[in-house]
């Protein structure tokens, strides 16, 4: 395992109150493997990919639970150790393409500050590597490219640039955070094939998060239903796509408009605010399936058929 | 008959720099054309879906039939009485400083008989009670109820609505898009719904159009446009939308990115990225015939 | 609190220094009550006239405030309604609001008013002049000051314009001046009262300014300014109360404006309550 997240906790202390953004999450990535996590705004998943990064914003702050990159605690790491891992052996690919890159420097000389950061390299070797990452991310013509600034490319060929440079110092982990959102479709197509490609060549572990069940679909392999900062389901993508075993996860599905469907399934309310959330099950006020345990009694992950499920209607006894 | 009718619409904007910066450095104007010849027509009751990718021009032809910009060239004819709305972003479309009940009585203002806002609140599915709350009480999918109630108000023949679940969860997405195919059927409305996600166009839309480059290249109903689709363009953009049944098929690799509008390619603007482009594709702008805007159908060949 | 009491002036000031009948000349010169020779009449001493300190200081408040006010609504006014203008329609008008801005901006405010001040007495005469000197006054503070209004109004209206609620009212068929007033307006104001509550502070000091040097209210009508001034001749002869207190009440006056202008602000914000 690459990455092992246990019972995390993220809370975020207020004056009218804690309010808990992550409530005891886990999961763990295998080398190779994509995870998608999946949820809706407020849902936790942002939160969730910045703690394990340990770039949460001040109050917020991590309460409970470990985080372990390749069997050694992260979580509580001091910030320099913290900045050096995160280049080294994580790399992150923000939603935003344009705010991702610095303005001012040229694409050749933010992949060779990264590279060399991380990387002992003479300068020479930085950009040799620098104008490889981004032939292998598809940049034609890398080396006219290399003087430009990020304003010159489009946002596709950003995004791109994005990936080379999380890629820059061959991270164990990458974390990517809604890399298609600002994307039109047909460019969203090329990248998500890009990231699925690179990832699986070396090995390394992502961690997808997007609120587009149609992504994870594409390029992951297992899949995390996250509500109201917890995990609803967790498993194969194809299992929690066609048979999801949590009535949450079972309406999410039923409301993707897909070409050729004829009604959406809607699920009535909202999802709870973090100041809020009902005890018991989080879901249980939308919930049609709900029975008196649900009202009161927080479910764990239960197993549920090639998948895990965090419903009572999955308790075995 | 027609309830709206789009003649050859174009729309330009001046994009040049300052005039001095022109003088200094002997730059010429350089003139966007946003929206290129689009005509259509849209029957009473029916839903017109316009879709495309950023830049194609669908948010500006919105804009052309509600008034808000004026043609360049061509011609709109509207028969209804009034139209109205639906923005994209829930949080810039209401007055953050203005009550709900404001917000949802202004279309009123020329109207002769006005009804309570409550009724209109009810019609969405909020409460009467929500009248005297400020629009950052509620979330983006209440706020855009508020905007669908405030459209209603109105009383309009035609609604116009510009991506209006494109900035919401998609669990929302449902509620709204449910609610807006009820409000059709009830009030007899007409709805031009644009959007850039062909599934939800797919749901809602009888006729869909697709727009590249402020032009139209295919016109199709709904349920012919997703399974025999004709451009090239509309395939490529039916086969990138991601495939959530995993059905395995498989696609055609996407090629290239949507040029720059400022300097579009001569012939089909399509033709640098489409797999069938010949001679005449890059020197020939292809008409709308049949529906359909391209040599390569248009002879035979695709 | 404090500007409570400048407004009330009039009603609490012991002695309308202004009473030409009232005064005594014996009692010139007074020290304030707690120095030997003070008396509990005038609690802050008297001027070279017999007048009463804290009742000349009460008055001069309420005229140098309501200069600073009045000044301030003026350009708070013009300044607002061209840079709504400016902002909202573009193009030529804008350009050629924004040009006069910022040739204006070029000059120092003061000098403005001087500028405005000295033209008007030419054009009206002395006498004539004397008799409207404070709205002079206001008009030439006020002209100085209404750019930073329109600029800031200017920027917030683009912003705003390009905001899908008001693209809304557009459809909906309201007409331009009824958008700006109705929609742009309440969410551009905010920043204006901030600007405003410093710019009265400023108002004031600049009328004190142009009264210290003389160009201001005249001694009949004294503002604060007028009365440091006053005072400020007898100060080496050893009657510091004349012009010191005023000059403490100024500090007062200006800091209470501005306490009160950010309690103001924060309250009418729809977000907070």
């Amino acid at each position: 395992m690459i990455l092992e997240v246990e019972g995390l906790t993220v809370q975020f202390p207020t004056r009218r109150g804690t309010l808990t953004a992550v409530d005891s999450i886990s999961f763990s990535i295998a080398p190779g493997e994509v995870l998608g996590v999946v949820g809706e705004s407020g849902a936790g998943k942002s939160i969730t990919g910045l703690a394990v990064i340990g770039l949460l914003e001040p109050p917020g702050r991590i309460a409970a639970g470990e985080v372990r990159l390749e069997g050694r605690r992260i979580e509580r790491l001091p910030h320099e150790e913290m900045r050096r891992i995160r280049g080294r052996k994580i790399g992150v690919i923000f939603q935003d393409p344009l705010t991702s890159l610095n303005p001012l420097y040229t694409i050749g000389q933010q992949l060779e500050e990264t590279i060399l950061t991380h990387l002992v390299l003479s300068p020479r070797a930085a950009r040799d590597r620098a104008l490889s990452l981004l032939r292998e991310v598809g940049i034609p013509a890398p080396e006219a490219r290399y003087r430009n600034y990020p304003h010159q490319f489009s946002g596709g060929m950003r995004q791109r640039v994005v990936i080379a440079l999380a890629l820059a110092a061959e991270p164990r982990l990458l974390i990517a955070d809604e890399p298609t959102t600002a994307l039109d479709v047909s460019i969203q197509a090329q990248i998500i094939a890009l990231l699925k490609r690179l990832a699986g060549e070396r090995g390394a572990a992502v961690m997808l998060i997007t609120h587009d069940m149609g992504v994870i679909a594409e390029t992951a392999q297992r899949v995390a239903v996250m509500y109201a900062g917890r995990i609803a389901e967790i498993g194969p993508v194809r299992d929690v796509i066609h048979a999801p075993r949590h009535p949450y996860t079972v309406g999410l599905m039923g409301s993707i408009p897909r070409i050729g469907s004829e009604r959406l399934v809607q699920i009535d309310g909202a999802m709870p605010r973090l100041n809020a959330i009902p005890p018991g099950c989080a879901f249980n006020p939308r919930c049609p399936r709900r029975f008196e345990r649900c009202l009161v009694e927080r479910p764990d992950l239960l197993p549920a058929g090639t998948s895990r499920a965090a419903c009572w209607l999955h308790a075995s006894a | 008959m027609h309830l709206l009718k789009l003649e050859s619409v174009s729309r330009d904007f001046d994009v040049s720099r300052p005039w001095l910066n022109r003088v200094i450095e002997h730059e010429p104007r350089r003139i966007l054309r946003a929206v290129d010849h689009v005509s259509f027509e849209v029957s009473k009751g029916e839903t017109l879906g316009l879709v495309g990718e950023s830049g194609c021009g669908k948010s500006t032809v919105a804009r052309l039939i509600v008034g808000l910009y004026a043609p360049t060239e061509g011609r709109l004819e509207f028969r209804g009485r009034r139209m109205q709305m639906i923005f994209q972003d829930p949080y810039a479309s209401l007055n953050p400083r203005w009550r709900v009940r404001k917000i949802i009585a202004e279309p009123m203002i020329f109207l002769e008989k006005k009804k309570p806002v409550s009724e209109f609140l009810l019609q969405v599915g909020l409460s009467p009670d929500d009248a005297e709350r400020y629009p950052h009480e509620f979330s983006g999918g209440q706020r855009q109820r508020i905007s669908i109630a405030r459209a209603l108000a109105g009383e309009p023949d035609l609604l116009v609505c510009d991506e209006p679940t494109s900035a919401l969860d998609v669990s929302v997405q449902a509620q709204i898009l449910n609610l807006m195919a009820e409000l059709q059927e009830r009030l007899g409305l007409t709805y031009l719904f644009i959007s850039h996600n062909l599934a939800v166009v797919s749901l809602v839309a009888d006729r869909v159009g697709v727009m590249y480059l402020g032009k139209i290249v295919e016109f199709a109903s709904a349920a012919q446009l997703f399974t025999n689709p004709r451009h090239p363009y509309t395939r490529m953009l039916l086969d990138a939308v991601p495939d959530l049944d995993m059905s395995g098929k498989p696609r055609t690799p996407v090629a290239g990115e949507v040029p720059n509008p400022l300097a579009p390619p001569p012939g089909c603007a399509f033709h640098p990225r489409c797999p069938h482009a010949n001679e005449r594709c890059r020197v020939e702008t292809p008409k709308l015939i049949n529906d359909v805007a391209c040599h390569g159908v248009e002879e035979g060949r695709i | 609190m404090c500007v409570g009491a400048a407004l009330l002036s009039p009603w609490i000031a012991p002695q309308n220094p202004f009473d030409a009948a009232a005064l005594d000349l014996n009692a010139a010169f007074k020290p304030p009550a707690w120095v030997a020779g003070g008396e509990r009449a005038f609690p802050l001493g008297s001027d070279n006239q017999g007048r009463d300190m804290l009742s000349t200081i009460l008055y001069g408040a309420r005229i140098s405030l309501g200069i600073g006010l009045a000044s301030v609504v003026f350009a708070l006014v013009l300044g607002v309604s061209l840079g709504l203008i400016a902002g909202y329609f573009g193009g030529r008008l804008d350009a050629v609001i924004m040009r006069v801005a910022d040739v204006q901006l070029s000059f120092p405010a003061i000098l403005i008013a001087l500028l405005i001040d000295g033209v008007a007495r030419v054009a009206l005469g002395g006498e004539r002049h004397e008799e409207i000197v404070i709205p002079v006054l206001v008009l030439s503070i006020g002209f100085a000051g209404w750019v930073q209004y329109a600029r800031t109004v200017r920027g917030s209206t683009m912003v705003e314009r390009g905001k899908e609620y008001v693209q809304a009212a557009r459809v909906i068929g309201r007409r331009p001046l009824a958008i700006m007033l109705a929609h742009v307006l309440p969410n551009v104001m905010g920043p204006v009262l901030v600007i405003a509550t410093i710019h009265i502070a400023t108002a004031i000091i600049t009328e004190a300014t142009l009264s210290f040097l003389g160009v201001g209210v005249p001694a009949t009508q004294p503002s604060l300014g007028t009365l440091i001034r006053v005072g400020n001749e007898f100060l080496l002869a050893g009657e510091w109360w004349i012009t010191v207190f005023p000059g403490v009440a100024l500090i007062v006056l200006v800091l209470s404006v501005n306490l009160l202008g950010d309690w103001l602000r924060d309250a009418l914000n729809p977000k907070l309550r």
